[in-house]
């Protein structure tokens, strides 16, 4: 049997549309659980009405992003003694600039909606899925995988950005945009984020990469597609002449 | 529309959201009441093993039909949510490897396409393959992303018209005056009121919990839960769907997913599925099982541990069999109960049939003639559940 930690869960409840409260569950649990673990078994033996997002438990699926102790976590993959300490505390919080429908769950629609815009497809021919500057896989490995993006929209949540303008599109939908971009070169995808609420938006904070799980790095693809639209940009100034010409 | 018949879902994995998605295009008014999250139940802490069936070919060939079956037929219309990469079944003793005679018999018997690979050809697809091994097969296995997959039959769901309720447990199902369930009791546990529904019909598509639902009723207990635990470690080291060549057991499947690769499974009884514990020693016999195939797995760091239990069918109970593998009860038949319908068992690559024979024998009780179209229809993107 493993030691357990007695630790207290303190958990950031609302009901719809009603003010916040504190609410603090004391436990026992295996260091090695993960916090999702410890939230799951809230509801299953505590209190019933405690509501949460997850589905896979293994950070595929992107559901189970929560604030704790202040800092964005998949927590299905976040075991308990990363985050605190025999007789620790374990304060978990909803998302960030997402609305609140209750206690930890977060509407992701509208996120989910702009990521569509982008037309990110979810899957992606092996050397397509990874970043640009990691390495190529083998050659004799072919093939698709589901793409890094989970959409778990932690990045969201921790970047001060977007803490300040809900119109903001977000690293996630940018980083989406960057990605469909290098893959298609489709101009329309560039149209879509070169506005102020889309890449000139961001100011360099690089909490997106660093909350990410998922080795998306979209503060990285927020700059390059950023790059790519200054290009695209001076190609036209220099072809303008041109196509004033040739009708 | 008040003539539109009506069907109320309870759960929504993914029996409940394919159901849904078949109603809808058979132009059922559908309302679907989950008390999680979509896939917050088994279906998202399943495998994500798209089964072509080469795994029951032997044991089980009707479910190894239904497997090769449905699995082409997702890996056309969810294509969106699939690596549909294929899979190796790999001999590492004379034991394995004195099972080919009949895995390639019940490979043909069964039409799924196999073909034998000599190590060399096994371990320059697969370089991280125990190198000792005797023989492999290529099978058109896939993996899934089991959020999006029940999300994309939701997604599609809604965009013809069915709604879905999450965040709904269902409470108590209640009799009209002549006896037909055709009421429940649902908790919004976002407001924390409860509000009722009534409906035509009244289906559960809730797996593992269809013994709990239906004992709201007295109905009869269907389904024994039957977990086994997964474990996902962060680096992609096979891109095939790895399996041993021998008879299903323990412990002998290891797929790619994303960045990772994630291992399975076991099977042991529970009574409660709510809440099921992880232990350490089941982790590690899943590791030895699979570090056997890719040895690599010792030296590569685990990303996560996670646990769900299927909806074991109970032998013996008399439900109607849609198929060996899934059962469908008619209350009405079985219970003198009418209005209610149980679909459990089942795989997540059989969904889409469940849902189609569901479907079938609701219809017929609404006096429907509706055909299924599912087979043909591609789901619309998943994010379409958000809009
Ligand atoms: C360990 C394991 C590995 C597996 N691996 C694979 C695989 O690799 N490939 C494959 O094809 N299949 C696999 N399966 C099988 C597959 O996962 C299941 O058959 C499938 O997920 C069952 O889906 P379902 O919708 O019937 O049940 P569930 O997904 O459990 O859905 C039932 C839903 O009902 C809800 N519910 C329960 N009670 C209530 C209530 N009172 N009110 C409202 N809602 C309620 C639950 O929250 C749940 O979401 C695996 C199963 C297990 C256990
Ligand atoms: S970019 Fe990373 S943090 Fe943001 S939604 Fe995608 S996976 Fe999550
Ligand atoms: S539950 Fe799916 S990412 Fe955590």
């Amino acid at each position: 049997m493993p030691t357990l930690w007695k630790i207290t869960l303190e958990i950031l409840r609302q009901r719809q549309n009603q003010p916040p409260h504190v609410e603090l569950f004391e436990l026992e649990v295996d260091p090695d659980e993960n916090v999702l673990d410890c939230i799951e078994r809230v509801w299953a033996f505590h209190d019933r009405s405690l509501t949460f997002r997850h589905a896979c438990h293994h950070s595929t699926c992107g559901a189970c992003g929560m604030r704790v102790n202040g800092v964005e976590k998949l927590t299905c993959i976040t075991p308990v003694r990363e985050v605190t300490h025999p007789n620790g505390v374990l304060r978990v919080e909803p998302l960030r600039n997402f609305p609140v429908l209750s206690d930890l769950v977060v509407d992701v629609s509208g996120f989910f909606q702009r990521m569509e815009q982008t037309q990110l497809s979810s899957i992606a021919p092996l050397s397509q899925a990874k970043l640009p500057f990691e390495p190529n896989p083998p050659t004799i490995w072919q093939g698709q995988r589901l793409i890094d993006c989970i959409e778990c929209g932690l990045c969201v949540s921790a970047c001060p950005a977007a803490n300040t303008s809900t119109s903001y599109f977000g690293p996630a939908v940018l980083a989406a945009a960057q990605h469909v971009y290098r893959q298609t070169n489709n101009p329309t995808v560039m149209q879509l984020v070169n506005c102020a609420d889309g890449l000139w938006r961001c100011h360099s904070a690089y909490e997106c990469s660093a909350v990410c799980p998922s080795n998306v790095d979209p503060a990285w693809r927020i700059m390059d597609m950023r790059r790519a639209t200054v290009a695209h940009s001076l190609r036209n100034i220099f072809k303008r002449p041109n196509q004033k010409v040739a009708p | 529309m008040n003539s539109r018949p009506s069907i109320l879902i309870i759960g929504a994995g993914f029996t409940g959201c394919a159901l849904a998605h078949d109603l809808s295009l058979r132009g059922v008014n559908v309302t679907v009441l989950e008390r999680g999250e979509i896939a917050s139940g088994t279906s998202g802490r399943t495998h994500g093993l798209l089964h072509s069936g080469a795994r029951y070919c032997v044991t089980d060939p009707e479910a190894a039909i239904e497997c090769i079956t449905e699995s082409r037929i997702l890996s056309q219309i969810a294509a969106q949510c699939i690596e549909y990469n294929g899979g190796l079944f790999v001999a590492l003793n004379d034991q394995d490897l004195a099972y080919s005679a009949a895995f390639e018999q019940g490979a043909q018997a069964t039409g799924i396409p196999i073909e034998r690979l000599s190590p060399q050809q096994a371990l320059q697809r697969e370089p991280n393959l125990n190198p000792n091994l005797l023989a492999a097969y290529t099978v058109p296995d896939g993996t899934f992303d089991p959020l999006r997959l029940a999300l994309a039959f939701a997604a599609t769901a809604r965009q013809n018209g069915a709604v879905f309720l999450t965040h709904h447990e269902v409470q108590a199902l209640h009799a009209d005056g002549q006896g037909r369930i055709t009421k429940l009791t649902a908790w919004n546990r976002h407001t924390g009121q409860q509000q009722t529904f009534t409906a035509d019909l009244i289906i559960s598509a809730t797996g593992a919990w269809a013994g709990q639902i239906a004992a709201m009723v007295g109905a009869s207990t269907v389904v024994k839960p039957t977990p086994g635990i997964m474990v996902a470690y962060n680096q992609r080291l096979v891109h095939h769907a790895i399996n041993r060549l021998c008879p299903p057991d323990d412990g002998d499947i290891l797929i790619p997913q994303r960045r990772m690769v994630v291992i399975g499974t076991t099977s042991f009884e529970v009574e409660n599925p709510d809440y099921i514990p992880i232990t350490a020693e089941q982790t590690e016999q899943m590791q030895r099982a699979a570090e056997a195939l890719v040895p690599a797995i010792a030296n590569t760091q685990r990303r996560g541990v996670y646990m769900s239990a299927r909806p074991l069918i109970v032998s013996g109970s008399s439900g109607r069999s849609l198929s060996r593998t899934f059962k469908c009860y008619d209350h009405e038949a079985l219970d003198g109960l009418p209005g209610l319908i149980t679909i459990t068992g089942g795989k997540a690559t059989t969904c889409r049939i469940m849902a189609e024979k569901t479907a079938d024998l609701a219809c017929q009780k609404l006096g429907l003639s509706a055909p299924c179209r599912t087979k043909d229809v591609p789901l619309r993107s998943y994010r379409l559940y958000y809009s």
